[in-house]
């Protein structure tokens, strides 16, 4: 999903022939990049973006899930979703402070999203009506998430290369837990599995938007792959998490709501038909089911929290002084 | 914008894996102070039994190298194979040492 974090990054830079050259050498040779190695303004800047914009989507993404804690179905459906949502908070976190060490401050971040200036995923702007939500968003939003992140685990940047390798280790665990959601579901009722089909309907397209627009309108593409911000293109990605979820959805008994998808027996990978990317733009502008809804929320978490911010600020001071105090008595 | 003496201090994590092991550095949080620390250390790091000792340490309390002083702090070990074993030659006959 994350390749979106590149939209609209510029990643111009002003340093010397001979600056760009060496720190080029660098990467060729595999080498990573640590925070207080020089860098083109350029390179840290497109991290900065797409870090943080990672960051602020795990942190969104608890929202559409955390809807339904209260009304899972069972208590080992509720602990594994509690655990899921807790993970992906987590995820926020480690991503926050691998975006910090290239010199952007938590607060910074905080604001741009809660402001809107920031962009998260554009997949955390639809909504979640049923439980069956809860299990396409582990199987196929996960999923598609994980075909993104493992190629990230060797991004150039030391420090969002290790967020991205403990990530993805807990990310198993939300692909599991979605898709045997599913397969309840799948082998229940003729209602329920409708309601498996209804979330697979609605979330097919959205996840493959994930990966970002098509190779010939990714304008950040080239530098990124260059820079090995990124490794694999848009669209070599999107056709990998088709051809792997595919059968998975064959095994459920369910259909992948494409008339036009094609096994290419050349590439050994589906083809696929039109994404609608116009629904993608409105999305990633704004004007998803749910964007107005996230922010709302994100704001009123971040305001109904800062009494225990202040508190706890307001104690550390206090013990701070007090220690001073007694050690001043004691001299 | 917020006042720089309100801001949430950031903390270094280091985590042992196990008794015997060396606590390692897994990465860092923002907290008001060293109990919230330890305690945000514990959910945001340890969720799979990744440990069994904490520690945290302020960042703005670690004195690092510089970066552009490497080639003159580390190169210098380079040269030195005499401070390697293989260095000094040993007869076969004398055997393993």
């Amino acid at each position: 999903m994350y390749s979106q974090g590149l939209i609209g990054a510029d990643s111009s830079t002003t340093e010397s022939e001979e600056f760009l050259a060496t720190f080029q050498a660098r990467i060729d040779r595999e080498e990573k990049i640590e925070p207080n190695d020089p860098m083109p303004e350029g390179y840290r800047r497109t991290l900065v973006r797409q870090i943080g914009q990672h960051a602020h989507s795990e942190i969104v993404g608890m929202l559409p899930e955390g809807n339904w804690i209260t009304r899972a179905p069972s208590l080992r459906r509720k602990i594994a979703l509690l655990a899921k949502v807790q993970d992906e908070g987590g995820h926020g976190l480690y991503l926050y402070s691998a975006a910090e060490t290239l010199g952007v401050s938590r607060e910074q971040m905080t604001e741009e999203l809660l402001s809107g200036k920031a962009k998260y995923s554009s997949i955390f702007n639809y909504p979640t009506p049923t439980w069956a939500d809860i299990g396409a968003i582990g199987w196929l939003v996960d999923g598609a998430a994980i075909m993104n992140q493992i190629p990230l685990c060797r991004c150039s940047f030391g420090p969002y290369a290790r967020a991205m390798i403990r990530v993805c280790k807990e990310e198993s665990f939300h692909q599991r837990q979605g898709y045997e959601i599913m397969m309840t579901l799948a082998r229940g009722s003729e209602e329920q599995k409708q309601m498996a089909q209804d979330a697979l309907d609605r979330w097919w397209w959205p996840s493959l938007m994930m990966f970002g627009p098509s190779d010939t309108d990714s304008t950040n593409s080239d530098q990124s792959m260059k820079w090995k911000i990124k490794r694999f293109s848009n669209d070599e990605l999107r056709q990998k998490f088709i051809t792997a979820t595919v059968p998975q959805a064959e095994y459920l008994g369910l259909t992948v709501p494409d008339p036009d998808l094609k096994w290419n027996e050349e590439t050994k990978l589906y083809d696929h038909g039109e994404i609608d990317w116009a629904e993608f733009k409105a999305v990633v502008s704004g004007n998803g089911q749910m964007n107005r809804d996230r922010i709302r929320d994100r704001n009123k978490a971040w305001d109904d929290g800062a009494w225990v911010r202040e508190a706890a600020l307001a104690h550390a001071k206090k013990r701070a002084d007090n220690q001073h105090i007694a050690r001043e008595a004691a001299e | 914008m917020t006042d720089k003496h309100d801001l949430t201090p950031l903390w270094e994590v280091f985590i042992r894996p196990r008794n015997g092991l060396h606590h390692r550095h897994v990465g860092s949080l923002h907290a008001a102070d060293s109990a919230l620390a330890l305690q945000a250390a514990r959910d945001v790091y340890t969720r799979r039994g990744e440990g069994n000792s904490i520690w945290v340490v302020r960042s703005s309390d670690i004195a690092a190298s510089d970066p552009s002083f490497a080639e003159p702090n580390f190169e210098p070990a380079d040269d030195k194979i005499y401070r390697h074993p293989t260095f000094y030659d040993i007869p076969d006959e004398v055997g393993h040492m």
